[in-house]
């Protein structure tokens, strides 16, 4: 690796501050915590802040914690950019995140980005219109690989046709069900269920994923 | 205290000992990068790993306490190989630039990759590269070579008190820095540079002027303030080209302040080096005999009283015998060492010097400032603060009241009041905090130049020392009554009485004469720090003014004469520190031009005016210090003093203290010579009163 990760130059809005609602909530995350041990509230409302913000954590919105929280900001930029889940820079309305780790790869994760770049403009790192398309390292859903999040969530079992099926679905504003696109259950084999068939009867479902239940 | 056997040898030591700690007592020298004896312990670097006996693998020494019954090697086939994986590692992306970094030659990478490292690299790829931070006017950066040992991160946190550096991003693209590319606000950030162990924090402005090799070492003595760290000089030819901090665990420790390190710039620029006389109403230069002459001209003829000297908060001991010996044939009771008028000098030593010492603040348990801001006064003494704050959890809390400024301290204090009304309250016993002095087992008052500088100023140190004898700050072992000095050479002026004579002018006195008329020549040893438009327009509508000093500052413009004298760095010269530590400084270059070290100006005046002073050499006039006050005598000692009787009980008036120091980076006139302090200011006091308003 040859290349840093500078802070992106953006434009940085000039203040933020949690809404009525959001303060409340905050509030009321912070009260989880046992006394003297607030701070462990950092993430929960980081994660508070970028949904308040479109999807994104500018300076101020981190400032505005580490105020909250009464710790020195430089604290809650160190929280914020070790994990990749807060984003710094601003992102469109589908957030889409690419698992391009080895079981997604070798289910066809390269298909998949090519079919988003094909049916949204956008290619890993870039933004087109509504999408903003990232590579991300394993999203822990192997057995269903291929798969992408789009912000919340998960869509599996993916090639490029449902892929572009998915991109134009989520263009036309609709919102797809989630999980699994082939239909099957969860994580069960992709050839259906291979044991304890008779042991009860399956029960009736709509082909709801572990994400649903979950 | 568990018994453990290192390299075969068998050694005891104290429980909560680090295996490192343990080995460094036998003589054995552990490699370290993160290590840092005065900071926390994160063991990251890796590079202290020794081997342990019944251990899988070999463990990092400075984070083990030593137990009972360790076998340790140090030297094995193991140990050797573990050191020499983790320096490849670090060298991965470490860049191979020494020959234009300027850590070469003292960088404890370098030092240890020949010590402990491979002799070539198998690495292959591509390093990291990383861009430059920001950190201010004062601290260079070059991250791709950071080792990420976090000792910056650390010394921010823990001894400067500012929480403004920190590590962002993660695994391979970690980073150190403020994030958001600002200065660090702090006054003692320099040593960021002292703590990096390779080249990616260095002195920005020092950056490629020297070679370590080249430079000549002085030990010596600060005077930017009263604490009088003990500080190394590194000059080239005459130039001086760093200040370095130098250890004195009583004084300093291993630190310096921002204004010790680099307001060395300042001694090369608006420099005196060689004698003027005003002559149709401007100065022209002239040689030393001409100079002497105009100065005899004007002195033949005028009475004792008729003349006077100001001594400025610069002056060293050595300078003041000569210039008070000098008074004192003339005839001239008008001699003054307070330039700010401070209301103190009558009475015993223990009135006017910080008793407790400076590293007796860390048995402290409860402290009242008084008119003080330590963090700009005396930085040093405000990192001792904080270090004993810290230490709360372990040896019980440290209280802090203050009565003066309000500022961010870096330590949780209680702010109690403004002026004087408040400490009266607590002298009556009607504030809470005078139950905290009265419950403390060691209290301290600390009281500052902003406190005595006043009108009111002798009453409200009578009412300081009246609170550490009433509150226990004054009991056998201990003295808690600590008056906090803002001149370096003001301890020294007091102890040798360079005050008005029997019947003699203060500072307003003399400064009323020149008025009047009543005084006709004025002598300012280095005085700058005063109002000189008070002295009067010129020699024939005022005083007749000889400045000795070595900075064409204020007082200069004004003068009549000027004797070009030698600046801290430029002679041997002894500082009396704000506890009354007697202390040498030591010539590291010659003074520039025709400038020339203090005494032997007056000195050799003397013999032009026929009373020709009793001393020829640096000897006889320490002699002559000593036989005047016995303290200068010893050296590097701090006084024992009982408190004696001080101070002025009377009326106290309303207004609040207010620091001497409103501009930490500008108090005299090398710093004021300084471009370095100068855009320290205006990055940092100025940011700080934009964000004020």
């Amino acid at each position: 690796m040859t290349t840093a990760t500078s802070q992106a130059e953006v434009e940085q809005p000039a203040s933020f501050a949690f809404t009525a609602d959001n303060l409340k909530r905050a509030k009321e995350i912070i009260a989880r915590y046992p006394e003297a041990r607030q701070q462990s509230a950092v993430m929960p409302l980081l994660d508070l802040a970028q949904r308040q913000n479109g999807n994104w954590l500018p300076r101020a919105a981190m400032d505005h914690v580490a105020e909250l929280l009464e710790m020195p900001r430089i604290r809650v930029y160190e929280v914020a950019s070790f994990y990749t889940m807060y984003n710094k820079t601003p992102v469109a309305k589908h957030f889409v995140q690419v698992c391009r780790t080895t079981p997604c790869w070798l289910c066809g994760s390269d298909e998949i980005t090519r079919a988003i770049k094909d049916a949204t403009g956008a290619g890993v790192g870039e933004t087109s219109g509504d999408f903003t398309v990232v590579e991300v390292e394993c999203l822990g859903a192997c057995v269903n690989a291929p798969m992408v999040q789009v912000n919340d969530d998960y869509y599996e079992d993916l090639d490029y046709d449902r892929t572009v099926a998915l991109m134009d679905a989520l263009k036309n504003g609709e919102r797809p069900a989630i999980g699994s696109q082939t239909g099957r259950r969860g994580s069960e084999a992709a050839s259906g269920p291979t044991t304890m068939l008779k042991a009860r009867p399956r029960p009736e479902t709509d082909g709801g994923t572990k994400k649903d239940k979950g | 205290m568990p018994k453990l056997t290192i390299d075969g040898i068998e050694i005891e030591v104290e429980p909560g000992t680090s295996v490192l700690q343990a080995c460094e007592r036998l003589g054995i020298e552990i490699p370290r990068f993160c290590f840092h004896d005065r900071l926390s312990v994160p063991a990251n670097c890796r590079m202290c790993l020794v081997e342990l006996e019944r251990s899988p693998k070999p463990i990092a020494s400075c984070a083990n306490p030593a137990t009972d019954g360790m076998v340790i090697h140090t030297d094995s086939e193991l140990t050797k190989k573990a050191r020499k994986g983790v320096m490849e590692f670090l060298l991965i992306n470490h860049p191979l630039d020494c020959p234009i970094c300027d850590q070469g030659g003292e960088c404890d990478l370098q030092d240890q990759a020949v010590a402990y490292g491979l002799d070539h690299s198998r690495y292959q790829e591509n390093k990291r590269a990383v861009k430059e931070k920001y950190l201010g006017p004062l601290i260079k950066t070059f991250m791709t070579r950071c080792i990420h040992c976090t000792r910056c991160i650390r010394f921010a946190n823990e001894i400067a008190g500012v929480e403004e550096l920190g590590a962002t991003g993660r695994g391979e693209h970690m980073e150190i820095g403020t994030y958001i590319e600002s200065a660090i606000t702090s006054e003692l950030s320099g040593n960021l540079i002292d703590v990096c162990p390779v080249g990616a924090l260095t002195s920005k402005p020092y950056a490629f002027a020297a070679r370590p090799w080249e430079l000549k070492r002085t030990d010596s003595i600060d005077v930017m303030d009263a604490v009088g760290s003990s500080i190394r000089i590194d000059s080239r030819g005459g130039e001086v080209m760093r200040v370095l901090p130098r250890l004195h665990e009583d004084v300093n420790e291993e630190w310096i302040s921002d204004k010790t390190r680099f307001a060395c710039d300042g001694l090369k620029r608006q420099r005196l080096d060689r004698p003027y006389v005003r002559k149709d109403g401007r100065l022209q230069p002239a040689t030393w005999p001409e100079a002497f002459a105009a100065v005899a001209d004007r002195l033949s003829g005028l009475k004792g009283e008729e003349i006077a000297a100001i001594a400025g908060d610069l002056a060293d001991a050595e300078g003041l015998m000569a210039l008070k010996d000098l008074m004192a044939s003339l005839g001239s009771p008008n001699l003054d060492c307070r330039q700010d008028g401070a209301k103190i000098g009558e009475g015993p030593r223990s009135g006017y010097i910080f008793n407790t010492g400076i590293a007796g603040i860390e048995s402290a348990d409860a402290i009242l400032l008084v008119g003080t801001n330590p963090r700009w006064e005396a930085p040093m003494v405000n990192a001792r603060i904080r270090k004993r704050w810290l230490l709360g959890g372990q040896i019980g809390a440290l209280k802090v009241g203050v009565v003066g400024p309000d500022v961010d301290l870096t330590y949780r204090k209680e702010h109690l009041g403004a002026g004087p009304r408040t400490l009266e309250s607590i002298a009556q016993g009607k504030n809470a905090f005078a139950d905290v002095l009265k419950a403390a087992e060691h209290p301290m008052v600390i009281v500052g130049m902003g406190a005595l500088t006043r009108s009111d100023g002798a009453a409200v140190l009578a009412m300081a020392r009246s609170i550490s004898e009433t509150y226990g700050a004054v009991k056998e072992g201990w003295n808690g009554f600590n008056v906090l000095h803002t001149a370096a050479g003001r301890v020294g002026a007091l102890d040798l009485g360079f005050m008005p004579g029997e019947g003699g002018r203060d500072l307003p006195g003399i400064l009323d004469g020149a008025q009047s008329g009543a005084v006709k020549l004025v002598w300012l040893y280095g005085a700058d720090e005063f109002d000189v438009s008070q002295l009067g327009p010129d020699a024939d509508n005022g005083a007749f003014v000889v400045y000795q000093g070595h900075h064409g500052d204020r007082a200069a413009h004004r003068a009549d004469v000027i004797l070009p004298g030698a600046a801290y760095t430029e002679k041997n010269a002894t500082y009396v520190n704000t506890e009354g530590r007697v202390q040498r400084a030591r010539m590291a270059v010659f003074p520039p031009g025709d400038a020339r070290e203090d005494w032997r100006i007056i000195r050799a005046f003397s013999e032009t005016i026929g009373r020709k002073l009793p001393y020829d050499s640096l000897t006889q006039v320490r002699n002559r210090l000593a036989e005047v006050n016995p303290v200068f005598g010893t050296l590097d000692r701090l006084p024992e003093e009982g408190l004696g009787d001080f101070g002025e009980a009377g009326k106290v008036g309303s207004a609040g203290f207010v620091s001497p120091v409103d501009n930490f980076y500008m108090t005299d006139p090398i710093s004021r010579a300084s471009i370095t302090m100068a855009k320290c200011m205006d990055e940092i006091v100025g940011r700080a009163s934009a964000a004020a308003e």
